[in-house]
């Protein structure tokens, strides 16, 4: 129901979008732009109903071009490790540590990639998988990066972070482009990095990067931050407050 | 209904918490234990990491405990100098476990831990009390035995710091109670449990304590335990979701309620085997996990560099 009408709204949203951007790139003084992209938000709030969300970006081109939308979440650290059987039961013994890991990461595209441009190009602005710079912190053996580097976007895949397969920016006529971005209930929160290429001949033409912030809001975001700030408050007021409901309890159903 | 919990950084349907809560606390109430030894396992089966099940269960039993304690209160079942002594072990017990907590957490064996002992835990506990109690079931019919002796002097008793505890009618050393009382410390910061079904037979056992002041007593020393835990567990390893507590603690108490009626109508034979297979049959489920080849060797930990 909420979801129609939010699908509506949206729908609206980007037509007027669409058009402000079609005003632009027809206005001669925008004619040295080559790329022209936005969000329909540059923030997702994460309240205490957050379920996931949608963005949809769109933009235009100045004349028929292909493009390469990637999204990438704020970096961190990420620790693989690897179970071995030991007496019986599995536990964790290897591990590869990679630093500047991101937290989430999509790449839409019009056509498939290989269509249109070359390997060297995708590795130098780091489009698709295969070509996200992960370094591990220690040096490894080829062969074993490989795993765990394997086991580390598998994992990240299976939680939704990861896109599995690449995304669809579709074209309406020569110039005109959108793509809707999808986030998981558990998309980490900090500064995305929207990066939308502009790729001709097989070379990136043009670039453009747009900020997006992931944050909490409201009730949730007072939790979590109450808990950060002032870890030893917070643990007071959870157990007060366990205290009162507890003593409640057992007063309102008194039956001696 | 979908929450998002703010800690555990992560979304869950409320209902299915609430449900979860009011479950575990009509089987607690059915069988007069914490329930946390149930609660912890079905949280980290439901997704919830591992760590933040168990920080959050502490805080959650603190509130189990107060309104289990207010009963015993008012009968006078509650031996506040005994407490008090098991307290004094329950806090060193608590500090100990939630730093090897800590220790265990960055090391990556946390998870494991957690498995391990409650594998080793409710499966010794679990099957003794089948046993027990399917022993009781068949002799039912049998004459009572002569009962033996009063009290039992093992060599636990001879240790020192004597300590009289006239609640309990008991003069025994001060080390036998706040050992216990450690112990249980230790668990409740390892496993988020309140450790009732360990405490309860070690006092009546070790302690020799009447069986009237038995349950009281433990509760009114786990209440203090679970808060000092949540305190900790909270300024260190930052793993107390009060969102999740709240609504376990909303379906805990509703469920308990519905839970001690139905347990006044069983017999007390009955309650512990069924009490037996459940925990003997989480015992077993750990078990297969940590025995069975995981679908992915591989895991990844985000944020905490190792």
């Amino acid at each position: 129901m909420t979801r129609r009408h939010g699908l509506i709204a949206l729908s609206a949203l980007v037509g007027a979008a669409l058009a402000v951007a079609l005003a632009i790139v027809t206005s001669a003084g925008a004619r040295a732009q080559q790329l022209v992209a936005d969000l329909s938000s540059h923030l997702i709030a994460i309240t205490t109903g957050f379920t996931g969300t949608e963005v949809v970006l769109f933009g235009s081109t100045d004349g028929p071009a292909d493009v390469a939308v990637v999204v990438t979440g704020p970096r961190t650290t990420a620790t693989v490790r690897r179970k071995s059987r030991v007496a019986g039961i599995w536990v964790n013994r290897d591990k590869v540590i990679f630093d500047q890991v991101p937290s989430y990461y999509v790449v839409a595209t019009n056509r498939p990639l290989e269509q249109f441009v070359r390997t060297p190009i995708l590795e130098r602005h780091q489009i698709g998988l295969e070509h996200l710079r992960m370094e591990p912190k220690e040096p490894a053996t080829a062969g074993t990066l490989a795993d765990y580097r394997a086991a580390l976007i598998r994992t990240k895949q299976r939680g939704g972070l990861y896109g599995v397969t690449h995304g669809q920016v579709s074209f309406l006529g020569a110039r005109l482009f959108r793509t809707n971005i999808y986030f998981p209930a558990n998309v980490p929160t900090g500064l995305y990095n929207v990066e939308v290429f502009l790729i001709r001949d097989g070379d990136v033409l043009s670039a453009q990067t747009t900020p997006l912030v992931v944050s909490k809001v409201g009730f949730s975001a007072e939790v979590f931050e109450f808990a950060r700030s002032q870890p030893f408050s917070y643990g007071l007021a959870a157990a007060l407050g366990a205290l009162l409901a507890g003593w409640l309890a057992g007063t309102v159903f008194r039956r001696v | 209904m979908q929450v998002y919990l703010p800690i555990a950084e992560m979304s869950v349907d409320a209902l299915v918490i609430l449900l979860l809560g009011a479950v575990v606390g009509f089987l607690s109430g059915l069988f007069g234990v914490g329930g946390g030894f149930l609660m912890t396992p079905l949280l980290i089966f439901l997704g919830v990491p591992p760590a933040v099940a168990v920080g959050t269960q502490a805080n959650q039993l603190i509130a189990a405990s107060v309104s289990g304690v207010l009963a015993h209160w008012r009968r006078n079942n509650v031996d506040v100098k005994m407490g008090v002594v098991m307290l004094v072990g329950g806090l060193v017990g608590t500090t100990l476990g939630v730093w090897i907590f800590g220790r265990l957490q960055r090391l990556g064996q946390i998870d494991l831990t957690i498995s391990l002992t409650y594998v080793l835990l409710l499966g010794t506990i679990g099957s003794l009390m089948l046993v027990e109690s399917v022993r009781a079931l068949i002799r039912r019919r049998s004459p009572q035995l002569a009962r033996g002796k009063l009290h039992h002097h093992i060599w636990l008793h001879g240790l020192p710091l004597k300590m009289r505890f006239q609640r309990s009618k008991l003069y025994i050393s001060a080390l036998l109670p706040a050992g216990i009382g450690a112990v249980g410390g230790v668990l409740v910061a390892i496993m988020g449990i309140g450790g009732g079904f360990l405490l309860v037979p070690a006092m009546i056992y070790l302690l020799n304590m009447p069986v009237a002041l038995v349950a009281g007593t433990s509760l009114f020393q786990i209440i203090f335990v679970t808060a000092v835990t949540t305190l900790l567990q909270a300024s260190t390893n930052q793993t107390v979701d009060v969102m999740l507590a709240f609504l376990l603690l909303v379906g805990g108490v509703v469920g308990a309620q519905f839970g001690t009626r139905a347990g006044s109508k069983i017999r007390g034979e009955v309650a512990r085997t069924l009490l037996g297979l459940i925990v003997v049959s989480v015992a077993l489920r750990l078990a297969w996990d940590l025995v069975a080849r995981p679908e992915d060797l591989f895991s990844v930990i985000t944020g905490i560099p190792g």
